[in-house]
């Protein structure tokens, strides 16, 4: 052995020569570490599968052409990106290849966005500067920004994006939810312009609370809301028994009787089947299903969500409230998107007898409370103003709470060092967060935030609308962004305006950007219709749309209000586009028939509209029997040219339709003056 | 010892070591929680055939049942729900309840495509019984054709009617097809489509029945139109051969 070493080292470094030698292929053999290393890195295995994946394509000389090996790098300095993520992710922007199934070599999806404008982590998150699987797309000690789930990739189109875009479906829910859902009552949350999210929920005032309703009921609806009523948004603040008798205790002592009284409509008697046959047409005819909802006997919910659900209405609502709530909801709730119908007496104890018999004895017979002490009472205001119940309701001598809760304006920044994690829970943001609106007090003891009843789909909706809200997007460049659709703070004025908002119109109908989307807009109004058809709608709406199932209530008006609104709308809501009486240039006797042809044949327009009841059958449309008793020519001639221009959400599309066509067909429509007019008949 | 009986030692206890990684990997998927009964069949009760986002929550949670030979519900039994695709359960396994039902929510893998997830339970000889549960995740471009579809074209491409929304097809001379409808729309090319959407049906001398949408709605909007009706395809729209490379 040693005899063989020696051997060697005479081999090696025998004299000054064979040192040399040697030396420098150890220099060498040392120096090409390098480059191998680097042919050994993970990017340069994913670069030669690509290579080998184009090889055999049809545009593999295309492919290979703009191919480059080596790191590649998105470089924009004004958005601070710097993503390596083309070194691997090879063939993104090839759409040739969006064929292939396979990570890192496949082509993105086809979006709206060019991958040089706004690089890679913009949208996924993760590290766009670092080369290795690990280190771009997991989170290390030093970077607790992992990529971001493709659950929840909406949110970033959420930094820039705070208009209602109709590609991100789950952003605009969850940003709904923040809003109807109460939760912007206590937590501040400012989109990236600075425009705070306004709750869009109606909390009722809680100060003549006893006018409405028991402490059993308080009591058993604060132990479980949606025991009450499934669709309540309430959360659920897991109070003890205890503290619920306090609570209710406190609750019913701080209200005062509404001055006017609720007594003044005498409390109806018991109805009898004939009565609560007559209160159901009553609540059928005024369309009250659609807003409130009603648990039919299948278990499914009957009716819209603009009000609260009435399954249990009976066992809450006192009677003599309710009926003076019928009577006139502003008496009771100035701010109340209910209608004031003008409903008479009879109407008013049918009504309220109907509703009273929806009731569910079991929900609150089996709650008992003795008087209220003062001990009790002052316990229960001292809970009422530790839990935040303030922020949505107003209570006597309690004052609103302001922030009650943390801001959430960047919460999608968080550092997680922050964040209260459970043991066994997987440490990033979007865990956190989904867990923080799911079971919020399983985080940690003592804290406040309440149980919501959220669906999964909810509860992600609400976390990517969250995680939308980062440091970044508040200082990307300014003209980056979509801008946010804010109502406006429109009025109508006079007489007519008070009675617009007595009916709240605008809970249903959108007007110059304020509204609600249920019903028309009706911005142009006046130069649509006619005055005569529209007093006579408003006295008695008719049906226009057979196929839907939300329709314009009556509201009983007299004449001279009906004549004030229809006055009122004529006058104010016209379009600064068109003249409604301007004449139809170039008319001719034969353009009724012409007209006809090109309804019938054409344009096939008896697809979607009823124009002869007779043989017409669409209902996708308004009828159209008695089109041109409604309409003014002027107005359905520029529809027919461009019905989106006048009402933005309609479904009726642009036919790109010729002045001639559009003024025959207007002709043809015109003619139609109802088959109920010639009868003098109501349509 | 000779090292003949060495050899043939390590043999036997290689092959030993063998059946029981074999055994254990066999046991594996149950193993979350000690089964108290065993059923004899699992059937679906809901959740399948949904649509989602790809990566997105399933809207509706998959329920299956587990039932015993004569067909009554086996509480306390074994399920576990799996999925190549990178699909996520929560909870991914565990035991019927009293009815005999296991619920999980299932968050779709990130590929669009369609996902057979496989929900199984053990009987009582330990033999594996499935049952797969078929979901569509679709891309955002298809999710947002999706959008303006309900918007736009069910009220007379869809039959069926609800409270909400009355369908319109009965009303139609020339039927509308379903977009579900693969075995007649899978032969019609994109460019077709594309022209039926945007000039109406005319202009491929179908009725006007169908109106024309090139000047409502933008050309990408025709675009994702087209992408949601060839996802939602059934029987599948097969686009091209597709490629998968190797790691």
């Amino acid at each position: 052995m040693r005899t063989f070493l020696t051997k060697l080292r005479q081999t090696l470094f025998g004299d000054s020569a064979r040192a040399f030698g040697t030396l420098g292929v150890i220099l060498l053999l040392s120096l090409a570490v390098v480059p191998l290393r680097d042919q050994l890195r993970e990017w340069s295995h994913y670069q030669k599968q690509y290579l080998k994946l184009i090889a055999g394509r049809a545009d593999a000389v295309a492919l290979r052409r703009r191919f480059e090996s080596g790191i590649h790098q998105i470089y924009i300095p004004k958005l601070g990106v710097v993503d390596r993520c083309t070194t691997c992710h090879t063939g993104m922007q090839e759409a040739s290849l969006r064929d292939v199934r396979a990570q890192p070599l496949n082509a993105h999806p086809s979006i709206p966005h060019s991958l040089n404008e706004f690089g890679c982590v913009m949208c996924h998150g993760g590290q766009g500067a670092a080369t290795t699987v690990e280190e771009a797309h997991r989170g290390t000690k030093a970077w607790d920004r992992p990529m971001l789930a493709a659950r929840y990739v909406e949110s970033s189109c959420g930094q820039c994006h705070l208009n209602r875009s109709t590609g991100t479906s789950k952003l605009n829910a969850g940003r709904s939810l923040l809003a109807s859902y109460g939760c912007v009552r206590c937590h501040v949350v400012a989109l990236p312009d600075g425009v705070k999210v306004a709750a869009t929920d109606d909390p009722p005032e809680l100060t003549h609370i006893a006018d409405k309703t028991t402490r059993e009921w308080i009591f058993g609806w604060l132990k479980n809301p949606q025991s009450y009523s499934a669709t309540a948004t309430m959360p659920n603040y897991q109070f003890k028994d205890d503290e619920l008798r306090d609570i209710s205790a406190f609750l019913i002592s701080q209200s005062t009787p509404l001055p006017g009284g609720p007594a003044a409509p005498a409390a109806p008697g018991t109805p009898d089947a004939a009565a609560l046959q007559a209160g159901a047409s009553v609540y059928g005819e005024s369309f009250c299903a659609s807003c409130h909802a009603v648990q039919n006997a299948a278990g499914l919910m009957v009716g819209g969500t603009l009000g609260p659900e009435l399954t249990r209405i009976g066992t809450k609502a006192r009677p003599a409230w309710l009926a003076q709530w019928v009577g006139n909801p502003k008496l009771y709730d100035p701010g109340t998107a209910m209608p004031h119908y003008r409903f008479d007496a009879k109407q008013v104890a049918l009504v309220t007898g109907f509703l009273e018999s929806k009731a569910d004895p079991d929900w609150i017979n089996g709650i008992h409370l003795d008087p209220a002490t003062d001990r009790q009472i002052a316990r229960g205001k001292k809970l009422v103003s530790a839990n935040g119940c303030t922020s949505c309701h107003q209570i006597n001598g309690v004052p609103k709470t302001e922030n009650f809760a943390p801001e959430l304006t960047s919460v999608g920044s968080l550092p997680l060092v922050k964040a209260l994690f459970k043991p066994d829970m997987e440490h990033s943001l979007p865990v956190y967060i989904e867990a923080k609106i799911r079971d919020p007090r399983s985080l940690g003891p003592g804290l406040k935030m309440p149980q919501f009843s959220l669906s999964t789909p909810q509860v992600e909706a609400l976390t990517t609308a969250l995680l939308a809200q980062t440091e970044r997007a508040r200082t990307l460049p300014p003209a980056m962004r979509v801008a946010g659709v804010y109502p406006t703070l429109y009025e109508p004025s006079g007489e007519a305006g008070r009675l617009m908002r007595d009916l709240n119109c605008f809970a249903c109908h959108a007007i110059d950007g304020r509204g609600g989307d249920m019903a028309p807009d009706l911005s142009w109004e006046g130069t649509s219709v006619q005055r005569d058809w529209l007093f006579k709608f408003m006295k008695n709406p008719n049906t226009l749309r057979p196929a839907l199932i939300r329709r314009m209530p009556k509201f009983n008006l007299d004449d001279h209000d009906a004549g004030v609104i229809a006055d009122y709308l004529m006058t104010v809501y016209q379009t600064p586009a068109f003249d409604r009486d301007e004449p139809l240039a170039g008319s001719d006797p034969a353009d009724a028939e012409n007209g006809k042809q090109l309804f019938y044949s054409k344009y096939e327009c008896q697809s979607c509209h009823i124009v002869d009841a007779k043989q017409d059958k669409g209902y996708v449309g308004p009828t159209l029997t008695a089109v041109g008793s409604r309409l003014n020519a002027a107005w359905i001639f520029h529809w027919l040219k461009a019905p989106a221009s006048l009402r933005a959400k309609t479904l009726e599309p642009n036919w790109s339709m010729s002045d001639t066509d559009a003024r025959e067909l207007t002709a043809f429509l015109v003619a139609q003056k109802g088959q109920s007019a010639k009868a003098g008949s109501k349509p | 010892m000779s090292a003949k009986s060495a050899i043939a030692a390590a043999i036997v206890l290689n092959f030993l070591l063998l059946v029981l990684s074999v055994g254990c990997a066999r046991q594996s998927p149950f193993s979350g929680a000690a089964a108290k009964a065993n059923g004899s069949a699992i059937v679906g009760i809901s959740g399948d055939k949904q649509i989602a986002p790809a990566g997105a929550v399933l809207d509706q949670p998959l329920v299956v049942q587990v039932n015993d030979s004569k067909g009554a519900p086996v509480a306390g039994a074994p399920v576990q729900f799996r999925d190549t695709l990178g699909t996520r359960f929560q909870p991914s396994s565990g035991l019927t309840g009293a009815d005999g039902q296991f619920t999980t929510t299932a968050i779709l893998g990130a590929e669009a495509g369609r996902y057979r997830i496989v929900a199984a339970t053990q009987d009582a000889a330990a033999k594996t019984v499935e049952i797969p549960i078929d979901e569509l995740a679709i891309s955002a471009r298809a999710n947002l054709g999706r959008q303006l579809s309900d918007f736009y074209c069910v009220r007379c491409h869809d039959q069926e009617s609800s409270a909400e929304r009355v369908s319109n097809y009965d009303n139609l001379v020339e039927k509308p097809h379903a977009f579900s409808d693969g075995a007649f729309l899978n032969r019609i090319s994109d460019a077709d489509l594309t022209a039926i959407v945007t000039h109406g049906g005319p202009a491929v001398g179908k009725p006007a029945e169908m109106p024309p949408y090139g000047v409502t709605l933008h050309k990408s909007d025709i675009e994702a139109l087209v992408a949601w009706i060839r996802a939602s395809a059934d029987p599948p729209y097969q686009q091209k051969e597709i490629v998968y490379a190797q790691h």
